[in-house]
């Protein structure tokens, strides 16, 4: 594979060339004290400088003593939300003159997405499986998907909170990208980049970029290797839906039920997390009303009510239905785990849950 | 492309009131299906809701039985002659019928569990040389809770299939058995290892019967249950209907008893 340098400088005009061909750039950016994928303006409003620091249920933003553009982890946003908007218009309906349904059009807007993680490409093409590639395809992901590119970046760091080595998803970028960079910084900042499609290449074109030289190369293979090593979390996932599948009916879910608010977060910021729900608004003169798709979360009540019952009413109940589907149904339904290692659940749930360690331990009580 | 969310609108041709909770609506336009699939109901500003297909699979209409038991199925109920309706489907997995050709073929309902296995018996009825004995058990809560009354009437009039009817509580007037369904199931004259049994009702009558069933050397792989979750969008994309790997709108709502036989013994799955 050939692989090319681009300057620092020159890095600037992707945006340029980006929204040329008709591309929104969305991107992480700094706001309320967290890295989130917005619409970017400009490179200038990359976290330049800037890293995060996660553990269980903490999250901060610091300096780092250089000026790198994707010196971070992770965000707490997904780019599900782009692609698996967190509610969006179905249709709507109207009896004013007989009754007429006029559709969404679902707003497939060519978006480009700049800096997907490794783990974060893996998500996307679980989801691909789940909205795409079953009896029915959902017609809003695939508006959207058709239409984003995808800049991917090879993590220069990982958080505390991380295990994409273990679940196989990264850190380092394989697939699924139109390019994908790794950013040097010292002693020169320059980013290596690999060309994974032919619209990757198109872009590449027109931006200022040679040919990388063998040193560069290694150099950027040392930063992800580095990364990889520096990682401390992990799941053992041999035998993983075996285990699962044999502890339905553990003592230990009881125990993990004493700790978990059933609050939803981890739902909310995984990356692979597809539940939604739909609500009917209609107007006040009851003429028209629309049908909307919004987030769910398995670790709602309502999620599982029939008619004067509650099926997983218990917390036990919910928290063990969420990990037994992340990490064995999903095998079962989609053909992989659906859990990427990204250590979102573990850095936003309020009270220090770690789906490696309840795999740990649930593996040590058995 | 197809947007699956979008339902088509007809208007009600005729509804049925079947007992003081449930009615039985007949919807304008055609539809192909097979016996146990469902569709999604809406009703306007209100909602929409998965409801089994009750009508008859060798014409092409659009019958349901719905009970008021919410939100939704409060509205449906109250529809009229002429209103208008969303349908969307048909979905889910059929009664594997084709399957038990020459079997004896039992048939077990519980409430308003007739309607998704009615139009099964239709098609048995309509096929009745390809199948051996034809046997149903009906069991309801009280004599006012029979639906398709009629209809049961004059199924019992027929030589070529056995149908009996149990309540759990009888009223003066009653002076039929007393008792679960699972009560009727000693006088079934079948041949155990050419038997295949589908059943539909509440889940734990569904699995008390299943084991019944098994005692009486009926095979599990023969035997069929219907299963309901909450359901938002019939085409395993909402999430909500999981029962452990399983999408009860697109790998059931029929599922072999085998393949279920498992998780229906643990709780709040
Ligand atoms: C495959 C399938 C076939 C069904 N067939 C029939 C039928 O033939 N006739 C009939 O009367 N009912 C049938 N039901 C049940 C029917 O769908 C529910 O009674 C209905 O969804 C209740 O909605 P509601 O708004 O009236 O109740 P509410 O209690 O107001 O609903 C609140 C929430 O609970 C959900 N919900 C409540 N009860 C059920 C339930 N039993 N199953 C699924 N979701 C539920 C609703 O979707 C909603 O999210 C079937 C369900 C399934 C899954
Ligand atoms: S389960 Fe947790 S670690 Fe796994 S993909 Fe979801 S948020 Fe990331
Ligand atoms: S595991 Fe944590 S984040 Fe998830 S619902 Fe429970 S408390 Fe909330």
């Amino acid at each position: 594979m050939f692989r090319y340098v681009v300057e620092l400088d020159d890095f600037k005009s992707f945006f340029d060339v980006l929204k040329e061909k008709g591309y929104e750039v969305i991107g992480p950016t700094v706001r309320d004290n967290a890295i989130i994928y917005e619409r970017l303006g400009s490179f200038n409003e990359l976290p330049i400088g800037i890293t995060d620091e996660q553990e269980r249920s903490a999250y901060r933003l610091k300096k780092r003593n250089d000026k790198a553009l994707f010196g971070y982890a992770l965000s707490p946003y997904s780019w599900k939300r782009y692609l698996f908007p967190p509610s969006i218009k179905l249709f709507e309906i109207t009896k004013k003159d007989g009754i007429k349904i006029i559709e969404n059009d679902y707003d497939g807007k060519k978006l480009a997405f700049i800096g997907v993680r490794a783990c974060e490409i893996h998500a996307i093409y679980i989801q691909d499986k789940v909205f795409l590639d079953g009896k029915f395809i959902d017609p809003v992901y695939k508006k959207r998907r058709d239409n984003i590119f995808i800049f991917a970046v090879n993590c220069i760091t990982a958080s505390n909170t991380c295990f994409c080595v273990s679940m196989n998803t990264g850190p380092k970028v394989t697939f699924g990208y139109d390019l994908a960079l790794t950013e040097v910084i010292e002693p020169n900042h320059y980013f290596i980049i690999d060309v994974g499609s032919k619209l990757g290449e198109e872009i590449l074109k027109n931006v200022r970029h040679r040919e990388a030289n063998n040193d560069e190369i290694k150099k950027a293979e040392e930063v992800v290797n580095n990364t990889a090593k520096s990682m401390k979390r992990s799941i053992d996932t041999s035998d993983i839906k075996e285990l699962l599948y044999s502890n339905y009916e553990s003592e230990y879910w009881n125990d993990v039920a004493k700790r978990c608010l059933s609050c939803t977060n981890c739902t909310m910021v995984c990356p692979t997390c597809f539940c939604n729900n739909v609500e009917d608004v209609t107007d006040l003169k009851g003429e028209s009303s629309e049908r909307w798709r919004v987030w769910d979360s398995c670790f709602t009540n309502e999620f599982t009510y029939i008619h004067g019952n509650t099926i997983r009413s218990s917390t036990a109940a919910k928290y063990r239905h969420w990990i037994t589907h992340k990490l064995a149904t999903w095998i079962d339904q989609f053909g992989s785990s659906g859990c990427v290692g990204c250590g979102r659940c573990i850095t936003w749930c309020p009270v220090g849950i770690d789906i490696t360690e309840e795999i740990r331990a649930l593996r040590s009580k058995r | 492309m197809n947007n699956p969310y979008i339902p088509t609108i007809f208007s009600i041709r005729k509804v049925i009131r079947e007992i003081y909770n449930t009615v039985t609506i007949e919807i304008e336009g055609e539809e192909r299906f097979l016996p146990g699939q469902f569709n999604m109901l809406y009703v306007f500003g209100v909602g929409e809701v998965p409801i089994s297909i009750s009508g008859d699979p060798t014409k092409p209409t659009i019958i349901h039985t719905i009970r008021d038991v919410g939100h939704v199925t409060h509205a449906i109920t109250n529809l009229r002659k002429g209103d208008s309706i969303g349908v969307r489907g048909p979905f889910g997995n059929p009664w594997p019928i084709n399957d038990y050709e020459g079997y004896d073929i039992v048939v077990i309902a519980g409430g308003l569990g007739l309607a998704p296995l009615r139009p099964l018996i239709y098609y048995l009825l309509a096929n009745r040389e390809k199948y051996g004995r034809i046997i149903l058990r009906y069991g309801v809560k009280d004599p006012a809770s029979f639906l398709y009354k009629r209809e049961l009437m004059r199924w019992r009039g027929r030589f070529d299939l056995d149908l009996e009817v149990i309540v759990s509580k009888a009223d003066e007037r009653w002076k039929g058995k007393v008792g679960i369904v699972t009560s009727l199931f000693s006088t079934m004259d079948i041949d155990p290892s050419y038997t295949a049994a589908f059943i539909c009702g509440p889940e734990i009558m569904m699995h008390f019967s299943a084991r019944e069933l098994l005692n009486l050397k009926i095979d599990a792989s023969n035997i069929f249950i219907s299963m309901e979750r909450n359901m938002k969008c019939a085409l395993g994309l909402c999430g909500h209907c999981q029962f452990g790997k399983e999408f009860i709108c697109k790998d059931g709502p029929v599922f072999n008893y085998k393949r279920v036989e498992r998780l229906l013994t643990i709780k709040e799955v």
